[in-house]
C-alpha cells in the first residue's frame, strides 16, 4: 500500500495530462516534490502559533496510524480489531480538526474559507461512510475492516449491486476527503475557489512534504478499501495483482474524471455530498433485502 | 458519618457569616474538600461492591430515613466531588475582582457548600419526600449561585427562568413520589420498587415516563432544555462549570436510579429515550454552532452531551429489554462514562471561557482572537477539551463514544426490521453530532484563540496565575488518563453497570462483540499515536536543524495594509452551514442593503433563536397572559374590593362544606322516598 501510495497521484496527473493531449510529468513526480520539499527551509507566518506547528505531524501521524487497520485481501491490517472502522474514522477527523485549526491560525480570510468548507464537506461525508460500514458489518456479522471484507461474498444480483452502490459512494468520499474534482479543484489557481488548497496556503518545506505526503497516502488508503472490496477471498498472490490493478484503475478513473468533469458550484457541494448519505441508506436497505429482513 | 457531614455543612455555614471576605471562599473550599473526603470514602467502597447502608431513625416529618449509596449512587458522589472540588478552587480566584461585594460573598459561598451537599445528599437518600426537599435545596441553591450578578438584569431574568422551570421539574417528582405514597403509604424507594412490581408494566411504564420528565427538565433534554442556555452564561464560569458539569447530571442520576426502581417496559422506554436523546442531541450541536456567545455555545454542547448519554441510557434499556446482555452493558458503561467525561471536559471549558473573561472581559466571540499568544495555557487546556468533546482518540471523549457506537453496532446484529432502522438512524445521529461538534469546536477554538486580535486594547491581557490554572490542568490530567487507561475505569463501572444488569436474566448464547476488547488495543494505538507525533516532531527538527527558517506575514494575495479586519469571522465560517438548515433553525438577521453608487456603511447582524422555545415555551406563555389577562379586572387597586374578596373567599370556604352536607342530607331524604 506505501508503494501505490507512491505512484497514485502520479498516475492520476499522467492519465489528465493524457487526456488533454499532453506528454505530462513522470508517474514518481509527486514524491520527487516530496523530496524537493524535505530538502526545504521554512517559512512560517507571524500570525501562526504553536498549533500552526504541530498540525502537519498531527495530520500526517493520524493517515499514518489509519493506515494501521487498512487489511489487504485475505491477510489481516496490522492491526484488527471490532470497530476498527470508527477508530480509522475519527483518527482521520483528528488530523482534518488540526489542519482546519491550523488554517484558522493563519488569520487568513482565505485559509479560514477554506477550512470553513472543509469542516462542513467532510462532516457531510461522515454519516455516509458510517451507514456504508454499517450495512456490511450487518451484512457480515462482523465489525473490523477486515472481519467485514474477508466475510464479503458477493453473490445474487442484488449483493452486485450493492458492491456498485457501495464502490461508488466510496469513490465519491475518497474524492471528498482528498478534495479533489468533482468537489475540489486542487489545480485550480484561484483561492477563492479552492477548498483543500487554500487551507495549506501558509505551509512550506517539511510541513509542506508532510502534508502532501499524508494526501497522497490518503488517496491510496482509500484506493486500498475498494480494493479490499473485491479481493476479500483472493490468495495473496492473485489479489496483490487484482490489488494493484484495482489502485491504477481507480488513479486512472480519478484522473479521466478531473479531465472530463466541471467542479460542482460550492453550493450545490454541501446537497450532493449529503446525497451520498442517501445512497448509503438505499444499501442498508438492499442488505436488508438480501438478508430478508422484510419477510 | 453522616452526622460529621452535617455537622461540617452547618460549621462552615455559621463559619462563613462571621469571618472576613477573604477568609469565606477559603471556609467554602475547606468545607468542600472535607465533605468529599468523607463521601468519598465511602463512595470508592461502594463502587468496589460494599454499599453503605444507614437508618437515621426518629427524624421527625419524614420519620425512618434509610440512607444507601450503592454502586451507581457511588459514581455520581466520585463525579461530583471532583468537579465540585475543581470549581472550589477556580472559584476562589475568579471571584477575586468582586471582592467588594461582601452579602453578596457569602449567600454565594453558603449557597455552595449547601448544593454540593445537597447532591450528594439526593445521591443517597431513600426516601421520596426528602429526596424532594434535597432536590428543592439544591435547586434554591443554584439560583443564588446563578444570580451573583443580579445587578444585571439579564442575569436576573436567567435565574428567574431556572427557578420556574426547576419547580416545574418538581412538581412533576412530587406528582409522582406523591402517587407512590398514595397507593403505598409510604415515600420510601423500596415502596415504589415492590408498588411497580404488583402494577402491570403499563403503570409502571407510564409511572416512570412521569418521572422522567421531571428528571428530563434539570438535564435539559430538548424539548426541556429552555433554562439551561440562558443559566449557563449568566453564571459565574466556575458556577456554569458546576452546573454543567454535575447539577445537570443529577438528572441522569433520577432516571438511571428510578430506572433501577420502577419495573418497566424496558424496550419500550428504551426507544423514547432513544428518541429524545438524539433529537436533544443533534439540536443541540445545530443550535450550537450558530451561537456567537462563548458561554451560550458551550450551554447547548450540554444539551448535545446529554443527548449523548441519552442514546447510552436507550440502548442500554432496549438491552436489557430484549434480554441482549452486552447491548445492556455497552450502553450503560458508555451512558455512565461519557457521564464523568462530560462533565470534566465541559467544566474545563467553561473554566477556559472564564478565563477569556476574566482578561478580555468580552465572551462574543466575533470580538475575540488570537488570545493564544496572550494565553498559551488556557488555549493548550480549550484545545485538549474541544477535543475531547469532538469525541477524537486519544481524548476520554472517544472512549465512551466508542463504547455507544460499539453497543449500536451490536444492536444491528440481533435485531429485528423495525429497530434495525431505528438503529441505523441513530448511527446517523451520533455520527452527525459528532461531525457537527467538530465544525462547531473548530470555530470556537479557532476564532478565540487564533489569528489576530479583533480587539481594540491588547495591553491588559494576560494569563491567569497558577492557582487558577491547576484545577484546569488537573482536569486535563485526568481526562488524559481516561483516555490513555480507560479499562481502568471500565473496571471500576462494572459494579454500577451490574445493578442494571441484575434486572433482568439474559439469554447467555449471543455472540460477544468486544468493545471492550477493541479498548485494549486502542490504548495501545493511542499511546503509539503520541509517540509517532513525537517522533516526527524529533524528525523535523533534526532536518531542519540547519535549514533557514523564517517569518514573515501571512500570505495575502498581495494585499498590503493591516489584513486583520479581512480575517474570516465566526458568521462567515458557519454561513455555509447556516444557509443549509435554514428551514429548521430560527435566525433573525438585519441586513443594510447597499443600494447607492457611494453606500455610506453596511450593517449585517444576525440573532439566533431556540425555534423550539419559540413553539414550546413563548407561544404557550402568550397564550395564558390574553386569557389571564381577560380577569384583569379584578385587580383594579381598590382595597375595598380586595377585602371583599377575601370575604367571599372566607365565606366561601365555610359554606360550601355546610351547603354540600345539606344537599347530602337532602339527597338521603330524596332516596328514602
Amino acid at each position: 500500500m506505501l508503494i501505490t501510495s507512491l505512484f497514485f497521484t502520479g498516475v492520476i496527473i499522467r492519465t489528465k495530462s493524457i487526456a488533454s493531449g499532453r506528454k505530462g510529468p513522470g508517474i514518481m513526480q509527486p514524491v520527487k516534490d516530496v523530496i524537493r520539499l524535505f530538502k526545504k527551509g521554512s517559512v512560517y507566518s507571524e500570525t501562526t502559533s504553536f498549533v500552526f506547528q504541530i498540525a502537519p505531524i498531527v495530520y500526517f501521524s493520524s493517515v499514518l496510524m489509519a493506515l494501521l487497520v487498512i487489511p489487504f485481501g485475505s491477510t489481516r491490517g496490522i492491526i484488527s480489531f471490532d470497530g476498527d472502522f470508527i477508530f480509522f474514522a475519527y483518527l482521520l477527523a483528528l488530523g482534518k480538526f488540526f489542519n482546519i485549526i491550523a488554517a484558522m491560525d493563519t488569520g487568513s480570510s482565505f485559509e479560514g474559507m477554506g477550512a470553513s468548507r472543509e469542516a462542513l464537506y467532510s462532516m457531510l461525508a461522515e454519516p455516509a461512510f458510517f451507514i456504508l460500514m454499517g450495512s456490511f458489518a450487518l451484512l457480515t456479522g462482523h465489525t473490523s475492516f477486515y472481519d467485514i471484507f474477508y466475510n464479503l461474498h458477493l453473490g445474487s444480483s442484488i449483493t452486485y449491486a450493492l458492491g456498485v452502490m457501495a464502490t461508488f459512494v466510496l469513490i465519491m468520499i475518497a474524492m471528498i476527503e482528498n478534495s479533489r474534482m468533482p468537489i475540489d479543484d486542487p489545480k485550480t489557481h484561484l483561492e477563492l475557489t479552492m477548498v483543500h488548497e487554500v487551507m495549506i496556503l501558509d505551509n512550506s518545506g517539511f510541513d509542506l512534504g508532510l502534508i502532501l505526503s499524508a494526501g497522497y497516502l490518503k488517496f491510496a488508503m482509500y484506493g486500498a478499501i475498494i480494493a479490499n472490496f473485491f479481493i476479500g477471498g483472493l490468495p495473496l498472490l492473485i489479489a496483490l495483482v487484482v490489488f494493484f490493478l484495482i489502485q491504477i484503475l481507480f488513479a486512472i478513473i480519478a484522473g479521466l474524471v478531473e479531465s472530463f468533469m466541471a467542479r460542482f458550484r460550492m453550493s450545490h457541494n454541501s446537497q450532493f455530498i449529503f446525497a451520498l448519505s442517501s445512497v448509503s441508506l438505499l444499501i442498508f436497505l438492499g442488505v436488508l433485502l438480501v438478508l430478508g429482513k422484510f419477510a | 458519618m453522616i452526622n460529621l457531614f452535617l455537622v461540617i455543612v452547618l460549621f462552615a455555614i455559621i463559619a462563613i457569616l462571621f469571618i472576613n471576605t477573604k477568609g469565606k471562599g477559603l471556609i467554602a473550599l475547606a468545607a468542600v474538600i472535607l465533605n468529599s473526603l468523607l463521601s468519598s470514602v465511602i463512595a470508592i467502597q461502594a463502587l468496589h461492591g460494599h454499599s453503605f447502608e444507614h437508618i437515621l431513625t426518629g427524624t421527625i416529618p419524614f420519620g425512618v430515613l434509610p440512607i444507601k449509596i450503592d454502586a451507581l449512587s457511588a459514581w455520581f458522589i466520585l463525579t461530583i466531588n471532583f468537579t465540585v472540588i475543581t470549581g472550589a478552587i477556580y472559584g476562589l480566584n475568579y471571584m477575586r475582582p468582586y471582592i467588594a461585594q461582601k452579602s453578596n460573598i457569602t449567600m454565594h459561598c453558603i449557597a455552595f457548600i449547601l448544593v454540593h451537599a445537597a447532591l450528594i445528599g439526593i445521591c443517597s437518600v431513600q426516601n421520596g419526600m426528602v429526596f424532594v426537599l434535597l432536590w428543592e435545596i439544591m435547586a434554591l441553591s443554584a439560583f443564588i449561585l446563578v444570580i451573583f450578578e443580579y445587578y444585571k438584569q439579564e442575569t436576573l431574568k436567567a435565574g428567574i427562568n431556572y427557578l420556574v422551570q426547576s419547580h416545574i421539574s418538581i412538581v412533576f417528582l412530587m406528582l409522582g413520589f406523591i402517587y407512590v405514597a398514595y397507593k403505598t403509604n409510604s415515600y420510601d424507594f423500596n415502596a415504589i420498587a415492590d408498588f411497580s412490581k404488583q402494577q402491570s408494566t403499563l403503570a409502571g411504564t407510564v409511572l416512570f415516563l412521569f418521572f422522567f420528565i421531571g428528571f428530563a427538565i434539570k438535564a435539559g433534554f430538548v424539548p426541556f432544555h429552555t433554562w439551561l442556555p440562558y443559566a449557563h452564561p449568566a453564571a459565574p464560569a466556575h458556577i456554569s462549570g458546576v452546573m454543567s458539569g454535575v447539577i445537570i447530571k443529577i438528572g441522569i442520576y433520577g432516571i438511571l436510579r428510578m430506572l433501577l426502581l420502577i419495573k418497566a417496559d424496558y424496550t419500550t422506554i428504551g426507544v423514547i429515550i432513544l428518541f429524545i436523546s438524539i433529537f436533544s442531541g443533534v439540536y443541540g450541536v445545530m443550535l450550537a454552532i450558530i451561537q456567537h456567545n462563548l458561554k451560550r455555545l458551550l450551554a447547548y454542547h450540554s444539551i448535545e452531551n446529554i443527548g449523548i448519554i441519552g442514546i447510552g441510557i436507550g440502548i442500554g434499556c432496549i438491552g436489557l429489554g430484549t434480554t441482549n446482555k452486552w447491548l445492556a452493558i455497552l450502553g450503560f458503561s458508555g451512558a455512565l462514562l461519557h457521564t464523568l467525561n462530560h462533565s470534566l471536559f465541559k467544566s474545563l471549558l467553561f473554566y477556559c471561557a472564564g478565563n477569556v473573561y476574566r482578561a478580555t472581559g468580552i465572551m462574543n466571540v466575533e470580538r475575540l482572537g488570537g488570545l493564544i499568544k496572550k494565553m498559551p495555557h488556557t488555549a493548550l487546556l480549550f484545545l485538549m477539551a474541544s477535543m475531547a468533546i469532538c469525541g477524537l482518540p486519544p481524548l476520554n471523549g472517544f472512549i465512551s463514544e466508542f463504547l455507544i457506537y460499539g453497543g449500536l453496532y451490536n444492536w444491528l446484529f440481533s435485531a429485528g426490521l423495525v429497530s434495525l432502522i431505528i438503529a441505523i438512524f441513530s448511527i446517523l445521529g451520533l455520527v452527525m453530532i459528532g461531525g457537527l461538534a467538530i465544525f462547531c469546536f473548530t470555530k470556537a477554538f479557532g476564532i478565540v484563540f487564533l489569528g489576530h486580535p479583533r480587539y481594540k486594547d491588547t495591553a491588559g491581557i494576560q494569563e491567569l496565575n497558577f492557582l487558577q490554572l491547576l484545577p484546569m490542568y488537573m482536569i486535563a490530567a485526568l481526562m488524559l488518563c481516561i483516555g490513555l487507561f480507560p479499562l481502568v475505569f471500565i473496571r471500576l463501572l462494572q459494579q454500577p453497570v451490574n445493578l442494571f444488569t441484575h434486572l433482568t436474566i439474559f439469554n447467555l448464547n449471543l455472540m460477544r462483540i468486544g468493545a471492550i476488547d477493541s479498548l485494549e488495543v486502542i490504548v495501545w494505538l493511542s499511546a503509539g499515536f503520541i509517540v509517532l507525533i513525537l517522533a516526527i516532531a524529533v524528525l523535523r527538527k533534526l532536518i531542519n536543524r540547519k535549514k533557514a527558517i523564517e517569518t514573515s506575514p501571512t500570505w495575502r494575495c498581495a494585499y498590503k495594509t493591516d489584513s486583520t479586519n479581512l480575517q474570516y469571522t465566526a458568521n462567515s465560517y458557519v454561513r455555509t452551514y447556516t444557509k443549509l438548515v435554514k428551514p429548521l433553525l430560527d435566525i433573525e438577521k438585519k441586513e443594510i442593503e447597499i443600494t447607492e453608487v457611494f453606500p455610506s456603511g453596511k450593517h449585517y447582524a444576525t440573532h439566533p433563536y431556540d425555534k423550539i422555545e419559540r413553539i414550546f415555551v413563548d407561544k404557550p406563555l402568550k397564550m395564558i397572559k390574553v386569557i389571564t389577562s381577560s380577569f384583569l379586572f379584578l385587580n383594579n387597586g381598590r382595597l375595598q374590593q380586595y377585602i371583599l374578596y377575601g370575604i367571599i373567599f372566607i365565606a366561601s370556604v365555610l359554606c360550601i362544606p355546610l351547603f354540600i352536607d345539606k344537599i347530602l342530607i337532602f339527597l338521603k331524604f330524596l332516596n328514602h322516598l
